[in-house]
């Protein structure tokens, strides 16, 4: 059976969340809870309630950053050091580890930064097309929710969404 | 005190008010634009002088290696760090009036980073032969000694620029996103769509999106005083009587924080004004960023004190001729003048008739941000005039015209990139504003009633 996407758009976060715990609880053909997407013009940490914990890796992404960039600065310069004899030093340490230190720390910033930023754009799925149900209404005062099912689901949903109030209702065909 | 914002502000409403200030800015703005533009040409007309000529037209000289330049890199280094203070501290300790005012921080750290950027190449002074001073393996025998504060101010700058960019892109997102929703056609349109990313604020975006923010912020932090810490190496390394001196890296780190609010007063005001964001820049917000302003002050004299104090009664009899020489010889009405803008001056930002009174505050945060160039002076020019050895003494050496030029031209970039990016990018965080109008208005609905209110 073909799937249906729809857009339910609501003025209320309180309703859109009753509108979500209701979809869970309801037994809808085709339809997965996981599936849905809510979208708002500010974060909503609070929707975890109800659409479950859903894990973030990017302080993976940070971790590993981080180290490999201090690991990296590290080594290029206490090579560098290493390498080249004829820098004249005096009796001193040729890897002297208190001042590599300074640079290590620099770019265990630099690296932790920039993988974070790499983490971010994978974890969120950015760059990304938007999608063809996507009301510019999200990005002002208006919450979204997205949801897809069976063709048979579309009425159940609409009646949920209606029950809470929903401003609009958008309907595309799955791909 | 009065509310950082109304609650009853409809978000609709904040979209319209952020996005009116990228087309129709008072005439002001244009102003401004044109008076940084003519500070750039004289800066430009300088510096292709000094070219062309020779570093000789700055008057430098033997004993005076470095001067104005380098005192006006330190103090654009030090602007920058507001920008973190505001947006990454302050972010971490949840105080939302920030979030009317962080954005333009941010992009005053990435602006004056820049501007700082361009003093080391000016001071170079042979510009085609600037990629001797990149740290990288090479046989011209001009090996990058690792170990040198110099050294590692490239990295720690470039390390703080970068991540500077990224915070406030990262940060910009959403923002873009509401710009590419609502301008219909032009470059603006392609711009926002492209560096939106297609954000549509899903709940996995956010998430991801608020973890990224925290840990970019709690990176921000460290690096920012470790940059001004390693500005602050360059001096407290060396040998030089009055740099020296142990409590330089937080002196430092504090005369940055400093220097930086009074600008972020200062561009509070102008913004306020050009873009009409009276709703958004409110004055128990300046309010709040004034008392920090003075706590910061205070604790820049104290280490100012400290570091006198510790000349003083220390056993380097150089170092304590050469403060005796700052406070009396021929620095003394620039050192007397740094101590007044510096200390004296935010004492009244105490007074709370001053802490909203925005023309005075104007004036006053201009002022105290000459007091903080006049302390980057006074910490390079008399150290090099009264060095340790008497036949390197040179009292009477002062910076050419060429060089006052350039400094002065500097101040026009800066603004110059500022009212752009002002002009082409959201200075307001729309989304953040959101969060504390909605967060707001919440407490108030769940504030529990009391006694008198039936």
């Amino acid at each position: 059976m073909s799937q249906r996407h729809l857009l339910a758009l609501f003025n209320d976060f309180d309703e859109a969340v009753a509108a979500i715990a209701e979809l869970r609880g309801a037994n809808i053909k085709g339809f997965d809870i996981d599936d849905l997407i809510l979208k708002s013009p500010i974060e909503h940490p609070e929707v975890e309630k109800v659409l479950g914990d859903k894990p973030v890796n990017v302080q993976w992404f940070t971790l590993i950053g981080a180290c490999m960039g201090g690991l990296l600065a590290f080594f290029l310069v206490a090579s560098a050091q290493a390498n080249f004899f004829s820098q004249i030093k005096g009796g001193k340490p040729i890897v002297p580890l208190p001042p590599d230190f300074v640079l290590t720390y620099e770019m265990f910033i630099l690296g932790g930064v920039f993988i974070t930023i790499l983490g971010f754009l994978i974890c969120a799925g950015l760059p990304a097309k938007r999608s063809p149900l996507y009301s510019a209404k999200v990005s002002e005062d208006q919450i979204g929710i997205l949801v897809q099912g069976d063709e048979s689901a579309v009425a159940i949903f609409k009646t949920i969404f209606t029950k809470h109030k929903a401003l609009e209702i958008q309907e595309e065909a799955g791909k | 005190m009065g509310k950082d914002i109304r609650e009853d502000i409809a978000w609709a409403q904040i979209n319209k008010d952020v996005l009116k200030s990228l087309e129709s800015p008072r005439r002001m703005y244009w102003v401004i634009l044109f008076i940084a533009i003519a500070m750039i040409g004289v800066a430009v007309g300088c510096e292709i002088y000094q070219y062309t000529t020779g570093m000789g037209v700055a008057n430098k000289n033997n004993s005076h290696v470095w001067s104005l330049y380098i005192a006006t890199f330190i103090f654009w280094i030090g602007m920058s760090h507001s920008g973190t203070l505001l947006s990454a501290i302050l972010h971490l300790m949840h105080a939302d009036w920030r979030k009317p005012i962080y954005r333009f921080a941010e992009a005053m750290t990435t602006f004056s980073l820049m501007t700082a950027g361009l003093f080391v190449l000016v001071h170079l002074g042979r510009l085609w032969m600037v990629y001797y001073v990149m740290p990288y393996p090479n046989e011209r025998w001009v090996w990058p000694n690792f170990q040198s504060p110099l050294v590692w101010d490239m990295f720690a700058i470039a390390t703080y620029l970068s991540s500077s960019v990224l915070f406030l892109y990262v940060g910009m997102i959403p923002d873009l996103a509401i710009c590419r929703d609502n301008i219909h056609a032009g470059w603006r349109k392609k711009l926002y769509t492209v560096m939106s990313l297609g954000w549509e604020g899903t709940d996995r975006q956010w998430r991801n999106f608020r973890i990224t923010y925290l840990t970019i912020a709690c990176f921000l932090i460290p690096l920012a005083v470790s940059v001004h810490s390693i500005v602050a190496s360059d001096f407290a390394m060396s040998n030089m009587p009055g740099w020296h001196v142990t409590s330089f890296p937080p002196y430092f780190v504090a005369g940055a924080l400093y220097s930086g609010c009074a600008a972020i007063i200062t561009l509070f005001i102008i913004l306020r004004y050009v873009f009409k964001f009276e709703e958004y820049m409110t004055l128990p917000i300046m309010k709040k960023l004034v008392r920090l302003t003075f706590a910061i002050a205070m604790v820049w004299t104290y280490l100012n004190l400290i570091e006198f104090a510790s000349v003083w009664y220390g056993h380097d009899q150089t170092a304590k001729d050469q403060l005796i020489f700052k406070a009396t010889g021929p620095y003394a009405p620039y050192f007397w003048a740094m101590i007044f803008f510096g200390s004296i001056l935010p004492l009244m930002l105490a007074f709370k008739r001053f802490q909203t009174h925005l023309p005075i505050l104007f004036v006053v945060s201009i002022l105290l941000n000459v007091g903080m160039w006049l302390e980057r002076w006074m910490i390079i020019s008399p150290s090099f005039a009264h060095g340790h050895y008497p036949w390197t003494w040179d009292h009477d050496q002062w910076p050419s015209l060429v060089q006052w030029g350039i400094v002065f031209g500097s101040f026009g970039w800066f603004t110059l990139l500022f009212m752009v990016f002002c002009k082409v990018f959201p200075s307001v965080s729309m989304y953040e504003v959101k969060e504390m109008v909605y967060h707001r208005s919440l407490a108030l609905k769940h504030k529990p009633a009391v006694k008198g209110d039936y």
